[in-house]
């Protein structure tokens, strides 16, 4: 007994932090090797045949394959134009919310309303919207006299409609963030600005902007993780199309596993897209700590 | 009385005891426990079934107790959405777990693969084991759909047919005939086709990988298919002849945004009363006749699918049945299940439902057939009749072949060349019959 409370005593700081250890090794470390492995073979759930080695073929395929940059340039694409508006869109809210302004509790209350909405329910609701002849999207547009759109039907209207949902349920994500980032500014660099004659739009490129920006690129962080692995949105409007013009990677992902039940090749697409994930919050990390710096 | 006490006490014999108890009380009934033994072999064995929530599951499930009493064994019934139903039997198969004894499955999506993975258990000396089943009464088309190398892996619980949806008021109004030809279709859907007043004259799928069902009798009514033997043959010209016809029609005379419709979109269009033609299985058409989803219910009618230049071939084929996990501890059981659930009792039952079966007997009764519009049923049993066993590529990967084949619709609606993007399919296809045969 008193040998094991000794032995507890001397190693406790292992004691303590197993359980963490533990957790992460299951439930992080164990899935990303086991994926990583898994794409070195070719297997398809198969009771009967097991995974065969085929070594880096996945890889090499997956290079050589124009769905894979496409999909590449659909995320892209898809999360690119949406962080820009929606970090545009959402300062401009913040700014607005921080004056003192009627109704404004209301007002943010509402606007986090589709955040908190499940995504697969956003994405049927707006296939609705965007129902070319009976939605509500076109009878507006008749209505105010424009040509009807094809929305998620078209090719190329595609990706602009469904940038459209993700700005509308996730601007106010960043401007809430924003909002807080604003509150911890202090209002004397304000004061001498004005007593040296700036004016609002000086002060706010010049104090508000660089004080936001460290906020503003952890908010910009966590949405573009969000964004690049988009989903549920996507698949519950387009299933990908038409014509795999909506097909991201994750999509892409999807269906290779679940559809085409092709896990060695699914798996070595996730772990690109693990890679440029990690890349991606590698870099951003850098900017962020070079922006608090700055200051 | 003694005997319902004892089921109340919950003893061991409880089953067997309410079985007699509710069975009608003579002391001649009150068999002894020997005999109910003897009568119910399985008795105190549980199988687990994994459904697809389907009207087909509805209506068979308040009658599983009644199966229950007969032979004592308990049914552990769970059901599912079609997707995740998918990923749980996946699930379930690939760690070799010897539940579900008993699932709903699509044979056109799954039945290769799963055959192939020795996920399905073969049926054929079950099937014929009892005369009183009369397994051959099952339509040959489901039947052919649900075997695999001579080996029936499955038994079909509903069927697909494809067939016309119209306006009968539309057509009476504008003196149209229904169509039984090609052209006749088209000029019809000419006539009707208004898009500024926001009325079409066909609706159809669009979607990639969802119109290839439709399109498939298309095909086969220009005399194309999309494989023979083991060679594909999308980009022969009857093939392409059929593709180009789809495309076609649903360019030229269907609504905005097709492309991203599947057959809940196009039906819901249909019913809303904004266009006069619409092709699909005629198991949706409740969607356009219930007039709680219809603008149209009651102005609604039903036709065999008009002829192409090589007659009318629509498919007509099994659209969900039941299969037997190889690996499950109670195949006995779970066949006495299986029999149960399709013998022609049910399958007359669930009919009635609403449910397009599978078995011609039931078909050919009266009461087979009263809960249907008469032209609906008329124009079901036609097409099971004429009809093709299949309306998918026959291959193991049917989603990739769905994507590779459904993509020559999709690229000639956006006006590129239909025969190219035909070629292009059929070496994908042929890579994914390639693929299926060297493993």
């Amino acid at each position: 007994m008193v040998g094991i409370v000794n032995w507890l005593d001397r190693h406790l700081k292992w004691v303590f932090v197993t359980p963490a250890l533990l957790f992460i090794a299951l439930m992080v470390a164990f899935p990303i090797f086991y994926t990583a492995r898994l794409s070195l073979f070719e297997w398809s759930m198969s009771a009967v045949q097991p995974p065969k080695w085929v070594g880096l073929d996945n890889y090499a395929a997956l290079l050589a394959s124009k769905a894979f940059w496409h999909a590449l340039w659909i995320t892209f694409y898809h999360s690119s134009i949406s962080i820009v508006l929606e970090t545009v869109l959402g300062v401009a809210i913040a700014v607005l919310f921080s004056k003192k302004m009627f109704a404004a509790r209301a007002a943010k209350t509402m606007m986090m309303l589709p955040m908190v909405a499940t995504p697969v329910s956003v994405g049927l609701v707006w296939l609705l919207i965007y129902e070319p002849s009976i939605g509500m999207a076109n009878q507006v547009l008749k209505r105010l006299g424009f040509e009807t759109q094809e929305w998620l039907g078209s090719v190329t209207q595609v990706m602009p409609s469904l940038i459209i949902v993700d700005v509308w349920q996730w601007t106010p994500m960043i401007a809430l963030i924003a909002v807080a980032g604003l509150a911890t500014i202090p209002s004397d660099p304000y004061e001498s600005a004005s007593v040296d004659g700036a004016n609002a739009w000086q002060k706010f490129t010049r104090i508000t902007l660089p004080l936001l920006l460290p906020t503003l690129i952890t908010a910009i962080t966590l949405r573009v993780i969000d964004l690049v692995k988009t989903f549920d949105t996507i698949y519950a409007t387009t299933q990908g199309g038409p014509n795999f013009a909506s097909q991201t990677l994750n999509l892409m992902i999807f269906d290779t596993a679940f559809s085409g039940f092709k896990f060695g090749y699914a798996s070595a697409l996730l772990i690109v897209f693990f890679l440029m994930l990690i890349t991606l919050v590698l870099v951003l990390n850098g900017l962020r700590r070079k922006a608090g710096s700055l200051q | 009385m003694t005997l319902k006490k004892f089921s109340v006490l919950g003893l061991t014999l409880a089953t067997a005891l309410t079985a007699t108890a509710c069975g009608g009380g003579g002391k001649e009934n009150v068999a002894s426990s020997e005999g109910e033994q003897q009568q119910q072999p399985m008795a105190g064995q549980k199988i687990t079934v994994f459904a697809v929530n389907h009207p087909w599951t509805d209506a068979l499930k308040p009658e599983i107790p009644k199966f229950e009493k007969e032979t004592g064994i308990k049914v552990d019934l769970q059901v599912f959405a079609e997707e995740q139903l998918q990923q749980k039997l996946a699930v379930q198969f690939t760690t070799g777990a010897d539940t579900p004894d008993v699932f709903t499955y699509r044979p056109y999506m799954d039945k290769i693969l799963y055959a192939k993975n020795g996920w399905t258990a073969p049926l054929d000396d079950y099937a014929n084991r009892n005369a009183d089943y009369e397994f051959g009464d099952f339509s040959k088309a489901t039947i052919e759909a649900s075997t695999i190398d001579g080996k029936l892996m499955s038994i079909p619980l509903w069927t697909d047919q494809f067939i016309l949806y119209y306006r009968k008021d539309v057509l009476e109004e504008n003196n149209i005939p229904v169509p039984k030809t090609m052209a006749e279709f088209e000029e019809a859907m000419k006539k009707l086709h208004k898009p500024k007043d926001d009325f079409y004259g066909f609706v159809a799928r669009g979607q990639r990988n969802a119109l290839v069902t439709a399109v498939s009798s298309f095909v086969f009514s220009e005399g194309g298919d999309f494989m023979v033997g083991d060679k594909a043959a999308v980009n022969t010209p009857e093939a392409v002849r059929g593709f180009k016809l789809y495309a076609d029609l649903v360019k030229n005379y269907g609504p905005q945004g097709v492309l991203n419709m599947n057959w809940a979109q196009a039906i819901g269009l249909f019913a809303q009363g904004k266009a006069a033609f619409y092709v699909d299985s005629a198991a949706l058409f409740k969607n356009a006749i219930d007039p709680e989803k219809s603008l149209v219910a009651d102005k609604v009618g039903f036709g065999v699918f008009p002829a192409g230049s090589a007659g009318a071939k629509p498919y007509s084929t099994a659209s969900w049945s039941l299969a037997m996990n190889s690996q499950s501890k109670g195949k006995d059981a779970a066949w006495a299940f299986m029999e149960w659930a399709t013998n022609k009792q049910n399958a007359l039952m669930i009919q009635q439902s609403g449910v397009p079966g599978a078995r011609d007997s039931v078909w050919a009764s009266k009461e087979g057939t009263e809960k249907f519009p008469v032209d609906l049923a008329a124009a079901i049993q036609e097409t099971m009749n004429i009809g093709v066993d299949h309306f998918v590529p026959q291959v193991m990967s049917v989603t990739e072949s769905r994507d590779a084949v459904g993509a020559i619709v999709v690229k000639a609606i956006l006006g590129e060349d239909i025969q190219a993007a035909a070629d292009l399919a059929n070496k994908e296809l042929q890579a994914i019959i390639d693929k299926d045969n060297s493993q």
